[in-house]
């Protein structure tokens, strides 16, 4: 295994210092190491050094769907954005509701090498929402399943979902929920206001997601187990969540990047492109989303990366698929509305976007810090090379990004995975 | 006039009056016994309906033919085919067979703009989901200034299931560049959140409302509507909002009363206001050919006159 010296980066945004990276993890930190025999990274004094990034909730769509992505090229899209571990949301076909399915996707994930892939178990069978699926054997699986999610559905029935924050704490796991109350959002396209009542399309309220996020923090709280609120897109949730913090509740929750940046008035355009569960709010969700995850509200950014084929995204509005990718674009939406803002530094990026997301998934080896002994899991991000978002370019599978010609103001150039270069120069290695 | 018709609001105040002055140009050929002028000669209009609507789909492919237009009627209905893909290779079929104007009708709001993305001629919405229906709202429009001899200042009044009705959407916007003052009625199950952004006046109380209305448009209410909760049953709909004689008294002495059809007799309107000298609702249907030869010509035909003279219009229209 080749040895690194990365030299002249800047952990944290911090000091310059040269990292030494040996058999894959961090064996010194300094000023102007010596070369020794090691291949040689040159940073230029200008490249922030992260803790590899961790995407609580990512779709791989492998197994079933692998038109639209597969581990293989989801995983490089992963590295190229700079993560060093995706956790797989278990909506795939077959569904991820058995120690075997989680299994295959572990196993593809180490196979192909690019970044580790944590799979979600599903929480019902099937994401029925009826009954509860093998946790226990998908957290005793070679997977190590920690997080649970119906991600794309919501576990309404509430005693199902009490059970399934009951049963998890036997291994320390979350329920990563996706809150939706199916009956206010039967048919629902878009946000339910002022642009909805215009487009006439038919609206996904905010309460339809606050009621679910309020019942489950008391559901939570009364029973002790730890929540996890899947892409927060209201002000309301916000509040919410702020609230059952304060009364110290087990309680986490994660914002998108594109709810960081885009708005309803996206939608009308009627460009399924801007389509997505939940719906792009108003400029005012917005801005609380941004406050929320300055202050620690929100604890992770997480990219709900949803790829999908052409055919599924290029027609009307009502018939076209929910979602838009997101692995490759994420740290370029958060340095453009958290850093360039003054809302956060690289220290709170490495938080927001690694080290919690580590935390909340039970990662031991990831959002660790950039200290002597540790796993040489890292991104190296030049603060300063400015890019354009062009559908081409981008190593997803699936070209369903909503930032295509937008120029983001930061770009991964390198990413290691425990001491290996998956991403050198902007480019695959 | 801009290239596509997919909502009210691509229309200005100068363009829908030159829409509805055309309009009367059209009527007054169809008064005639030869009702075809050659204006649209050798070009081609496509009726892309994916819902069913006879009536929408007969209105404008009469107007069509009675300006000498080839039609198609494609009917994708019932397509084995996704919506999603019918709609972008049917775009794409259209325009390879050079289509020069495709009228749409989709149950998905917003259909006919994508369809503009992918065809280079002109589309016109005749109906998308729950979001617009332009060129009934141009009928209406004319209707009532034949009837009234004006749309400005009007007060118009428009009752029922605003929250899922697409005529009452481009009713409000283009009464609005017209000139008039709308009030929607329903109750507030049936209207939209966010409905304070529209130019238009609400009312829950058709009662309030009925005496201050120089016309009243009652729009279908559907029976699954009910299902679903908007409100109890039939009955207390018809009695909260249903347009009777007992109303109808109510208004001013020439206020007309309206309804896009297809009517429920007896739920949202009773029989006797339907066959009421009020009544405007077969001279809708009329007006609707006029108005839609006239979007269809200025869409199509340019800058020429839609008539020239008598002696051309009739001999080119001799021909069987």
């Amino acid at each position: 295994m080749t040895d690194w010296l990365l030299r002249q980066v800047r952990p944290l945004g911090g000091d310059v210092v040269d990292i030494r990276i040996v058999g894959g993890v961090i064996a010194e930190i300094g000023p102007s190491l010596p070369e020794g025999d090691c291949s040689v990274y040159e940073g230029g004094s200008s490249l922030v050094a992260l803790p590899g990034l961790v995407d609580l909730h990512t779709h791989l769509r492998e197994p079933g769907r692998e038109d639209a992505e597969t581990v293989e090229t989801g995983t490089r899209a992963a590295a190229l954005g700079g993560y060093t571990a995706v956790h797989a949301m278990a909506n795939t076909t077959p569904v991820a509701d058995v120690a075997g399915v989680v299994e295959q996707v572990w196993r593809l994930g180490r196979d192909a090498g690019w970044c580790d892939v944590a799979p979600v178990g599903a929480v019902t069978v099937g994401l029925g929402g009826e009954h509860l699926a093998e946790l226990g054997a998908m957290a005793e699986s070679i997977a190590r399943v920690r997080v649970f999610s119906d991600d794309g559905k919501c576990v309404s029935d509430p005693v199902l979902m009490r059970r399934a924050l009951e049963y998890v704490k036997a291994f320390d796991g979350v329920i990563a929920q996706h809150a939706q109350d199916p009956r206010l959002t039967e048919g629902a396209q878009m946000n339910e206001g002022v642009v909805s009542a215009r487009l006439g399309l038919a609206g996904w309220p905010a309460v339809a997601e606050e009621a679910i996020i309020a019942r489950d923090c008391l559901l939570a709280a009364h029973v002790g187990s730890r929540l996890h609120v899947c892409h927060l897109s209201t002000a309301g949730s916000v509040e919410i969540i702020r609230a059952a913090k304060a009364k110290g509740w087990d309680v986490t929750a994660e914002v998108t990047p594109h709810h960081l940046v885009l708005t309803e008035d996206l939608a009308a355009t009627y460009d399924p492109t801007y389509k997505v569960n939940p719906p792009l709010r108003t400029a005012a969700d917005v801005e609380a989303l941004r406050d929320a995850l300055a202050d620690g509200t929100i604890d992770v950014v997480a990219t709900d990366h949803a790829p999908h084929p052409v055919e599924d995204k290029e027609t009307d509005w009502t018939a076209a698929a929910f979602g838009m990718t997101g692995l490759e674009t994420a740290l370029g939406i958060v340095a453009e509305t958290m850093v360039a803002t003054g809302r956060l530094d690289w220290a709170g990026v490495a938080d927001r976007m690694s080290i919690a997301a580590a935390r909340i998934g039970r990662l031991a080896d990831h959002g660790r810090p950039i200290a002597v002994g540790e796993p040489a899991n890292l991104t190296l991000i030049d603060p300063d090379a400015a890019w354009t978002v062009d559908r081409a370019q981008l190593a997803s599978r699936s070209t369903n990004t909503p930032y295509a010609g937008r120029s983001l103001p930061a770009r991964v150039v390198a990413t290691f995975l425990r001491g290996r270069p998956t991403v050198l120069d902007g480019k695959p290695a | 006039m801009k290239r596509h018709l997919l909502s009210a609001t691509d229309l200005d105040r100068e363009s829908a009056t030159l829409v509805l002055d055309t309009a009367e140009e059209m009527a007054r050929l169809g008064e005639r016994s030869i009702k075809k002028l050659p204006t649209l000669r050798g070009r081609t209009v496509v009726n892309l309906f994916y819902e069913d609507s006879t009536r929408t789909r007969t209105s404008f492919e009469l107007a069509a033919k009675r300006l000498s237009a080839d039609v198609i009627n494609f009917s994708a209905k019932g397509s084995s085919v996704s919506k999603g893909e019918s709609l972008k290779d049917t775009a794409l079929t259209l325009e390879a067979m050079g289509a020069d104007a495709v009228v749409c009708r989709h149950s998905g709001s917003g259909a006919p703009h994508r369809l503009a993305q992918w065809v280079k001629g002109s589309v016109v919405n005749a109906g998308d989901g729950t979001h617009e229906h332009p060129t009934q709202a141009l009928l209406d429009a004319f209707t009532m200034r034949r009837r009234l001899g004006r749309i400005e200042g009007l007060r118009v009044t428009i009752v029922g299931d605003i929250l899922h009705s697409r005529v009452a959407r481009s009713n409000v916007l283009l009464l609005d560049i017209l000139g008039a003052h709308p009030t929607v009625v329903a109750p507030p199950t049936l209207l939209p959140v966010g409905i304070e952004a529209w130019p238009t006046e609400v009312s829950y109380d058709i009662d309030a409302v009925l005496p201050k209305s120089d016309v009243v448009m009652m729009l279908r209410v559907q029976n699954e509507r009910m299902t679903a909760s908007y409100f109890p049953n039939v009955r207390e709909y018809s009695r909260r909002y249903g347009l009777d004689a007992r109303r109808v008294a109510a208004l001013p002495d020439d206020a007309i009363v309206m309804h896009p059809g297809p009517m429920n007799r007896g739920v949202e309107i009773a029989a006797e206001v339907a066959d009421s000298a009020r009544s405007t609702i077969v001279e809708q249907v009329a007006n609707g050919v006029s108005v839609r030869m006239a979007v269809l010509y200025l869409l199509l035909g340019g800058s020429e006159p839609a008539i020239g003279s008598p002696a051309a219009g009739s001999t080119e229209g001799e021909r069987p």
